[in-house]
């Protein structure tokens, strides 16, 4: 019996299709099909200046939209060639990774609502609300924040910032701690994780999977380590792997990427140096290729622009990570229960807005 | 000297004497005017009417209007006690969640009467049947699983002399603690019911998941209860719990006491075990195409399911109505049932959702165990003779 899970299905956070084949609860066949939500964004992005480009960039996904943006400014900046302020780098470092955690903690509102836990949906969106409202005092808004500029960051940041952050990750690792009493704590959500959705190490790199399913597969890359941009070399944290490959291995290995942002979070505000956060952009690209990669919270996300000389891009390529996981959902489904899907899709942690484009 | 149910003037009487008193005295009362009738007219005219009163006061009807009267009585009873559950419900997650959960309507009681509110909107909106649906069967599960849980419900005493009882002499439903656990298991096969005729791929794997969890929980529960009705001697809710005026069956059968609220929990289908309707994959479950009042009163079944859980959780292995008198029996009764409520809840809104092949394990390699060391723990202390 062929049974879809979408296009409006609570399992699907977004708007696509999950097809799966059951033998009573059994799956036997899966079929991702993507396409729900396809609004045509690189090909909007010709019509648009270079800078008009960046409050759509941050459309892309709506969980994490300042890395999106972010990715696309360091795209143009390596388009152009410009050097960017040190002080702007900090400045992004540090917003990315309060991005990063509010994404993590979106996910594992999403994910602890999937598996039936609303306590821990509740108190998840709440602690997001926190690095929210970091954010905001940053650029202004709370969802989609057209923060980076194309050579730097739009504002200094806020007063008290730096005591604000800092106070944010104390409060984050207190109650990150709590979560794991919460989530690793109860049996029922052990025994919803340990050993679902296997993805071995070799099946993972083959499928192009990135980001923590990957890391959770036991294959330690991170973007941010293994081919650093902005001013991750500077920074003292570790990039998280684990060898199990199942539901569990990807729930921890976002949870402790939670504590190493925190850490990054620490360190940029308080290295940040003086001095100017934005230099002044051309307006028109120049004839050549940009190429930018950025460690996603989903996995490896990358643009690719070709300017001709005029203020439009000819070109914009988005490689975005959760379409190339998603590819990965029959090996992962195929064998488990019906009851896995939730378990297994939402550890992928899906974001529709950036996989459809 | 009696009055006329048979009930020696001046002792404390139980429900159906009070029942019985009240329909009596309106059956005298209309009965003046088919007397006066049957005097009036002339021959077989004035005897028909002379008889209809003679039929009226016998003995029989009056007994039949007092239980039914009886029943109405604890259907309101379970009415009002369904309101104050889903807000205590709500009141209690939103604590749990931060937030006050409901507020506004009502706001002098805490916002009580959001309930009815929620209600009015369920009934006035459409009643919708899929077009493949099987029209019987998909009208006929609501009514088989309210009318269970209510069948259920109303053998259920509230205290001494606080129940539906039959004859004046009563004390309960003989055989009671049997029949309420037989109408509890009815909702399962209307879930399966639901889920079947509504043609929907969901509420398929809802119904076949009650089924299959059913076969889980269903056993070890019962086993558990046996041991109660070991140790009480009684099959009747009155005799179980006169049986722990000194001790609740708690203390003794303690291990029974967890398997119980464990299968009890699935039988209420709450969080952990609430896989027939689980709304993360199965949309919602067997209740997917239900729609308006039908939907709400599913919903509100639900709820009714986690008073009589609670209330059978407290006749069994919580003393029932026995407490310090200062507070009038059936409101021990309630304060027990709803503190069991509340602890469901509780867990309810901290847990996952259990797997379906992860419940069968749960219940017959750990519960069913348990269950049966629970039997043997109850058959020692009875041959012991300590009870």
């Amino acid at each position: 019996m062929w049974i879809n899970m979408g296009p409006q299905h609570p399992m699907t956070h977004g708007l696509w299709n999950l097809r799966i084949k059951v033998d009573g609860e059994t799956i036997v066949d899966a079929e991702p099909e993507m396409g729900y939500l396809h609004r045509g964004i690189e090909k909007l992005c010709e019509n648009r200046t270079y800078t008009q480009i960046i409050p759509i960039s941050d459309r892309l996904c709506y969980g994490s939209s300042l890395t999106w943006s972010h990715l696309y400014c360091l795209t143009v900046e390596d388009l152009m060639g410009l050097e960017v302020p040190e002080r702007a780098e900090y400045i992004r470092v540090a917003a990315i990774e309060m991005q990063r955690i509010a994404s993590h903690l979106m996910w594992l509102a999403a994910y602890a609502a999937d598996l039936g836990t609303l306590v821990g949906f509740i108190y998840t969106m709440r602690d997001r609300e926190v690095f929210i409202d970091l954010l905001q005092a940053l650029s202004g808004s709370r969802l989609t924040y057209n923060f980076p500029r194309i050579g730097g960051v739009a504002h200094d940041v806020p007063p008290n910032f730096e005591r604000d952050s800092l106070r944010a990750c104390t409060y984050m690792e207190k109650k990150l701690d709590e979560y794991e009493l919460l989530f690793e704590g109860s049996k029922v959500f052990m025994m919803r994780n340990e050993g679902v959705g296997l993805l071995k190490k070799e099946l993972a790199m083959n499928l192009g999977v990135t980001g923590p399913p990957l890391r959770a597969s036991g294959v330690k890359y991170d973007l941010r380590k293994d081919q650093p941009y902005s001013v991750y070399p500077e920074m003292d944290f570790q990039a998280i792997s684990m060898p199990d490959g199942d539901c569990y291995a990807r729930y921890k290995v976002r949870m402790d990427e939670m504590r190493e942002s925190c850490k990054i979070i620490r360190q940029a505000v308080q290295k940040m140096p003086k001095g100017k956060w934005r230099v002044v952009a051309p307006r028109n690209g120049p004839v050549g290729t940009g190429i930018g990669r950025v460690e996603d919270p989903r996995g490896e996300g990358m643009m690719y622009v070709v300017g001709n000389g005029t203020p439009k891009p000819y070109r914009l390529k988005i490689r975005s990570p959760i379409f190339v996981t998603v590819s990965a959902a029959k090996q992962m489904l195929v064998g488990y229960k019906v009851a896995d899907v939730v378990a297994i899709m939402g550890g992928l942690d899906m974001c529709i807005g950036e996989a459809d484009r | 000297m009696t009055c006329a149910s048979g009930r020696p003037i001046g002792e404390t009487m139980n429900l159906f004497q009070f029942c019985y008193g009240l329909i009596h005295w309106l059956v005298i009362l209309v009965n003046h005017l088919w007397y006066w009738l049957g005097n009036v007219l002339p021959g077989a005219l004035g005897d028909f009417f002379t008889g209809i009163g003679d039929l009226a006061a016998s003995h029989g009807n009056i007994a039949v209007f007092a239980i039914l009267l009886e029943v109405i009585i604890f259907v309101i009873i379970a009415f009002i006690n369904v309101l104050n559950f889903i807000w205590l419900d709500r009141k209690f997650m939103g604590r749990m969640f931060d937030f006050y959960g409901p507020y506004y309507v009502g706001y002098r009681i805490g916002g009580w009467l959001q309930n009815i509110a929620d209600g009015m909107k369920l009934f006035v909106k459409e009643i919708i049947t899929p077009a493949k649906a099987d029209k019987a069967g998909f009208l006929l599960a609501p009514v088989i699983f309210v009318g269970s849980s209510f069948l259920a419900l109303s053998t259920i005493p509230l205290g001494s002399n606080f129940g539906v009882e039959t004859s004046a002499h009563d004390t309960g439903v003989p055989g009671g603690a049997l029949i309420a656990f037989a109408f509890f298991a009815i909702a399962p096969f209307s879930i399966l019911v639901a889920g079947w005729s509504s043609n929907n791929k969901y509420t398929l794997i809802g119904g076949m998941r009650s089924a299959a969890q059913m076969m889980s929980y269903e056993i070890p529960l019962l086993l558990t209860v046996a041991s109660v009705f070991l140790l009480a001697g009684s099959f009747s809710f009155n005799g179980i719990i006169d049986a722990q005026k000194d001790i609740w069956f708690a203390i003794p059968l303690f291990l029974g006491f967890i398997v119980f609220l464990v299968c009890l929990m699935a039988e209420v289908e709450v969080q952990p075990f609430d896989l027939p309707e689980a709304e993360a994959e199965l949309v919602e479950g067997w209740t997917t195409e239900y729609s308006g009042m039908r939907f709400g009163l599913f919903m509100m079944t639900s709820y009714l399911r986690g008073y009589i859980g609670g209330a059978l959780a407290t006749a069994l292995f919580l003393g029932g109505w026995h407490g310090p008198t200062l507070i009038p029996e059936p409101i021990w009764f309630l304060i027990k049932a709803y503190t069991v409520f509340v602890v469901i809840e509780w867990t309810r809104w901290s847990l996952p959702r259990i797997r379906v092949d992860q419940i069968l394990n749960l219940g017959w390699k750990r519960l069913m165990p348990l269950a049966v060391v629970n039997l043997l723990i109850a058959a020692t202390f009875k041959t012991l003779g300590w009870f």
